[in-house]
């Protein structure tokens, strides 16, 4: 039983808590169930498409966008966004030594108003696809599944927004007087960059979202074409916020990255300050190529070379990350216990989703590979190679100290080599299917013998994922209620010092 | 720690090899430019509306959902659309514009090999998104079979959809 909850304290205490330890695990709590309830809507998309034809699994074309609209939405915004914010509830306020968030209040409202976002979402069951692109979704898409939509994610991002601001003021202003910024650890750094990302980019979105609303009731015509608005005006605002979210989802996976790294080589980070430098210079270039998903939109020649060379830009960042945990890793002692397993399997991914995203904002190459199979291959290489995998790795290594018992670490590695093993196939396959054309997006597919078989390959290779993240969850709940008693100064016997997790103030 | 040698020269390297494949992406990028598309190109109208394609060629014929083109003659494509986006693509040429309702957009073509291909909608579009394609036949000269009652025999899929 988790620590937190062992102790003789009633549900509604827990609930109500306005504790960063308290929240942090309903973030976390929240965040692993949206993972597995989203994951098993991925399992039906590739069992329609393990076969060509219609109405294998999913009976209609309406149900199959409604099914892969939620689980893409799902996924970003109920399982990456409240996980890092649940990590960084739980260690932030540690890690600068204070009792807790600067504003408990406003972060337990952070958090429930997640629930909310999260059941109108499910309940809407809207079928605009994640980017909910007009005019479809203000003329065509059908209600009130899209106007849950719409007030789903505006409540999902009002909360990242005030977690973000409590987040910024507790690492800026909380930080014991003792501790410069430059001494504190890289996740501290990855959760204030993060943080300040979603401040400047959030806005953007929601006002897009408002306007999205108005312009369904028709009392605007902002996105419409026939009230002299502009569809495209649309793909600007959302693309100015969530491309720099990639970065969003991105930056808390490799702050964990640097917790785990350096641990399991026992060694220290090659360099501290490159790692500083690289999230800043990320976090500044992110916000200069959000138009490189809209190259086909028909834009001059001069604005696509703009965001390729913006692109372009973000690429060394990123590869100063993967030097620094290459360098740390060399020559290390290294253990490769269940947490630095996922973490080098998801660093292995986004070697290939890097290599990949330079293909994708090369112009003529774009043209080859947008909106194809290619592309849903290359971004679930981010988001479930390095960051999910970062997370579930991050989940191993914190479990002894947050439940003081110790996971199955057998039960771990098999998940891990069913994940690992189930990403590289599905994901590496579908970007070939991209190539040989097939679209993204669709219920089905030419039945001509590429794409059979590689379809076929993707789903075993997704079957397997999801049976990777089921053993995950399986070794998870059952450790966190009978795992043997974990030895809490040195749960991975790496014979390294640890963070003193555990400490933090009581309950209050 | 921090700082070394091996870690500058690998940024340069890393920074070379984006260096190039901007400048090469750029260059290949400036040639396919739609204000490169020969002058003589005969303007086609492609129309996307949910699920199917219409072709209008420069002299008034009318296709729908099979487009008839001629080898090594080069085309201008000006795509629009009636609804919702759509994409425009034609996978083995890798031609692929958005079809935006209120704007038209240009993509030139030198159709290169004769035969039958697909023409697809690569924007998520509603329903029958999946099923919104189009045939392509490259004929090797002018003249091949006749198309004038194409549009009336071929059983459009998604004209099928709606009808349905």
């Amino acid at each position: 039983m988790v620590l937190e909850v062992k102790k003789p304290r009633p549900i509604w205490e827990i609930l109500f808590s306005t504790h960063h330890t308290d929240i942090g695990l309903l973030y976390v709590y929240m965040s692993i169930t949206a993972l597995i309830i989203g994951g098993s809507l991925a399992m039906g998309i590739r069992a329609e498409l393990f076969t060509p034809g219609t109405g294998d699994i999913i009976p209609d074309s309406n149900t199959f966008n409604r099914i892969f609209t939620v689980h893409g939405t799902n996924m970003l915004f109920f399982w990456l966004i409240p996980f890092a914010s649940g990590i960084g509830n739980y260690l932030i306020p540690i890690m600068v030594r204070y009792k807790d968030m600067a504003w408990p209040k406003l972060n337990a409202v952070a958090f429930w108003m997640l629930p909310v976002a999260m059941a109108l979402v499910w309940l809407g069951f809207a079928d605009t696809t994640w980017n909910a692109y007009p005019p479809y979704s203000i003329l065509k898409a059908p209600g009130p599944a899209a106007e849950m939509w719409i007030f789903g994610l505006k409540i999902a991002g009002i909360s990242s927004v005030l977690g973000a601001i409590n987040f910024i003021v507790t690492i800026l202003k909380m930080k014991h007087p003792d501790l410069p910024l430059m001494k504190t650890s890289l996740f501290v750094w990855s959760t204030l960059v993060t943080s300040l990302m979603i401040v400047v980019a959030i806005p953007t979105f929601a006002a897009a979202l408002i306007m999205l609303y108005t312009d369904r009731l028709g009392i605007s015509g902002f996105f419409n074409p026939a009230m002299g608005g502009d569809p495209i005006a649309y793909q600007h605002l959302f693309w100015f916020t969530f491309h720099p979210e990639v970065y969003i989802f991105l930056i808390p996976a490799v702050g964990m990255l640097y917790e785990l790294i350096p641990k399991f080589s026992r060694k220290p980070i090659f360099s501290y300050q490159s790692g500083v430098a690289a999230f800043v210079l990320l976090a500044l270039v992110g916000f200069a190529s959000w138009a490189h998903h809209m190259y086909s939109t028909g834009m001059s020649f001069t604005e696509k070379t703009v965001f390729m060379v913006g692109t372009l830009a973000a690429v060394p960042a990123s590869a100063m990350h993967v030097f620094n945990w290459i360098a740390t890793m060399w020559g290390g002692r290294i253990k490769f216990a269940a947490p630095m397993s996922w973490a080098v399997g998801g660093i292995v991914l986004f070697f290939y989703a890097g290599a990949g995203g330079i293909v994708n904002t090369a112009m003529p190459l774009d043209f080859l590979t947008h909106d194809s199979y290619w592309v849903v291959g290359h971004f679930h290489l981010f988001v479930a190679g390095l960051v999910t995998m970062a997370f579930i790795g991050f989940t191993y290594y914190m479990f002894p100290f947050i439940t003081g018992r110790m996971y199955n670490e057998r039960q771990a590695m098999i998940a891990f080599w069913l994940f690992f093993a189930g990403l590289s196939i599905v994901f590496l396959t579908q970007h070939i299917l991209g190539l040989y054309g097939q679209p993204r997006r669709v219920f089905d597919y030419v039945p001509v013998q590429p794409l059979i078989i590689m379809n076929q390959i993707a789903s075993v290779g997704g079957w397997m994922a999801g049976a990777g993240a089921g053993v995950f969850l399986y070794s998870i709940i059952t450790a966190a209620f009978k795992g043997k008693p974990a030895n809490m100064n040195d749960p991975f016997a790496i014979g390294e010092q640890y963070y003193d997790y555990t400490r933090r103030e009581p309950h209050h | 720690m921090g700082h070394t040698t091996v870690e500058w020269v690998y940024v340069g390297v890393v920074v070379a090899i984006l260096c190039y494949v901007g400048a090469d992406a750029w260059n290949v990028e400036r040639i396919l430019d739609i204000t490169n598309a020969p002058a003589e190109a005969e303007v086609i109208k492609v129309t996307g509306q949910q699920w199917l394609w219409t072709f209008e060629h420069e002299d008034g014929r009318k296709e729908i959902s099979e487009l008839h083109l001629v080898k090594g003659k080069p085309y201008r494509f000006e795509v629009t659309s009636l609804d919702v986006i759509h994409a425009f693509n034609m996978p083995d040429f890798t031609t692929l514009i958005d079809a935006v309702p209120g704007r038209i957009n240009s993509v030139w073509l030198v159709p290169d090999q004769s035969g039958e291909y697909l023409i697809q909608c690569r924007e998520y579009c509603g329903f029958s998104h999946y099923q919104m394609r189009a045939k392509l036949i490259v004929e090797d000269h002018e003249g091949g079979p006749s198309v004038a009652n194409a549009a009336a025999e071929l059983p459009s899929k998604g004209a099928e959809a709606i009808a349905s």
